[in-house]
């Protein structure tokens, strides 16, 4: 008899958790359509949404680089040493653009936004919902969610395609002090096969797309995380690890997705 | 910081953003070397076209001068069609030859053209009679093999 109570009790958690989970994203999504319903003042007003680009865009401009450029120089370290025993090394810009340009730049920049601006995000909504900033908003009869949450999304969306171009740029500048000027692999065979492999709309294009799709997941993740957090010391620093875990394993399964949807469509 | 200078780091960032894109489309992609410039589109009938892939290089003596367009399959002759765009400067006779040729051992499969000596030119639509397929490895084996054990056999006569 104990043992059924005990495996009912259990059953009853775990149903208890995916039924949360569900609403929560039920939520979420109910939460994201009336953020892009009201977003009017956020672009109206342009200047909120400046602030914001300002600090998501402007000041994780540093890591970004920073990370693009050693990335980079790293793939061109190890490219290197696997294309020399194929006597292949002048493909090394190819294989440096490629993988920034596809998969890394979206990719990386996007964890690094997702952990440096969006829990941020989270940090500064849940603290306003702690201090009761979103409560006398209301009072006002101002809408918190078109004042404070929209601009901030907005801020996030415009934000992170820039952040994973100038990534991929400076990865693939990296590559190229490492691949041109350390190692000394032609110059001219680096640019002309990279030129030559490396397609606008197939490549770089579809780079930007999911530049811009994990830059709306991110953010959505992040303002939602941060509106929904327990108005506690403690439900704020849940809501920030959630947001950094839920975005990096968000953006992780879209590149999949995105990827197969991509680059796997054969010749066209 | 103030907002003008916000305002001002805002734009200085999203010029950089640009910046990004535009060195990512014109120095690490194709954009500035073919899109731009005026084609025109011929096709040829191939019996094999191999590893051939869409948009891969059209080459003449060893120069890119155009892009592979479209693959598609004829029922009726059972061949391939390959259509080709080809930069509107290079000019090609209208008896050139169409060759599936390979860059390296391994390296990617593209279509070779060697101008012949008509003096009527190629235009829009035209087609290239003129063709030679991709050599398959197999095929060359078993013909190599072939032709071995028929000389095998004329030396025990």
């Amino acid at each position: 008899m104990i043992g059924v109570e005990s495996l009912r009790s259990r059953l009853e958690r775990l149903g208890n958790t995916v039924t949360s989970q569900v609403w929560r994203v039920g939520y979420a999504s109910r939460f994201l359509v009336y953020l892009l319903m009201h977003s009017g003042t956020a672009l109206r007003r342009f200047r909120l949404t400046t602030a914001q680009v300002y600090f998501a865009g402007v000041l994780s401009l540093i890591i970004i680089l920073v990370s693009g450029l050693f990335v980079g120089m790293v793939l061109a370290l190890q490219g290197y040493e696997t294309l020399q025993r194929f006597g292949a090394s002048e493909s090394l810009g190819v294989l440096v653009a490629l993988s920034l340009v596809r998969e890394l730049g979206p990719v990386v920049a996007g964890l690094l936004f997702a952990s440096r601006a969006g829990s941020a995000i989270t940090a500064e909504i849940g603290l306003m919902k702690a201090t009761e900033q979103i409560s006398a908003m209301e009072m006002m009869a101002v809408d918190p969610i078109a004042r404070v949450v929209a601009p901030r999304f907005w801020g996030g969306v415009i934000s992170m395609p820039l952040l994973a171009a100038l990534f991929s740029a400076a990865g693939i500048f990296g590559g190229y002090l490492v691949g041109v000027q350390l190692i000394g692999v032609d110059a001219g065979a680096f640019w002309s096969q990279m030129q030559a492999a490396v397609d606008v709309r197939n490549d770089i294009w579809n780079g930007v797309i999911k530049s811009m799709v994990f830059g709306v997941a991110v953010t959505w993740i992040s303002v939602f995380e941060g509106y929904d957090a327990i108005p506690t010391a403690e439900g704020v620093s849940r809501a920030t690890t959630r947001t950094v875990v839920t975005s990096s394993l968000a953006i992780l399964a879209l590149d999949f997705i995105l990827t197969a949807l991509m680059f796997t469509g054969g010749n066209h | 910081m103030n907002r003008s200078m916000i305002d001002l780091w805002v734009g200085v960032f999203v010029a950089a953003g640009f910046a990004g894109l535009l060195f990512l489309a014109l120095k690490v992609g194709n954009l500035a070397t073919f899109s731009t410039s005026q084609t025109y589109q011929v096709e040829a009938k191939f019996a094999n076209i191999g590893g051939l892939k869409v948009r891969g290089p059209v080459k003449s003596a060893g120069v890119v001068v155009g892009r592979v367009a479209n693959i598609r399959f004829d029922t009726e002759s059972y061949e391939a069609i390959v259509s080709m765009t080809v930069d509107l400067s290079y000019q090609f006779p209208r008896d050139t030859t169409a060759k599936i040729l390979t860059s390296g051992i391994l390296g990617e499969q593209y279509v070779g053209l060697e101008a012949g000596g008509d003096g009527v030119m190629l235009k829009q639509g035209d087609r290239i009679r003129l063709t030679q397929s991709a050599v398959v490895l197999e095929n060359l084996i078993s013909q190599f093999l072939f032709n071995k054990a028929a000389e095998g056999k004329d030396e025990k006569k």
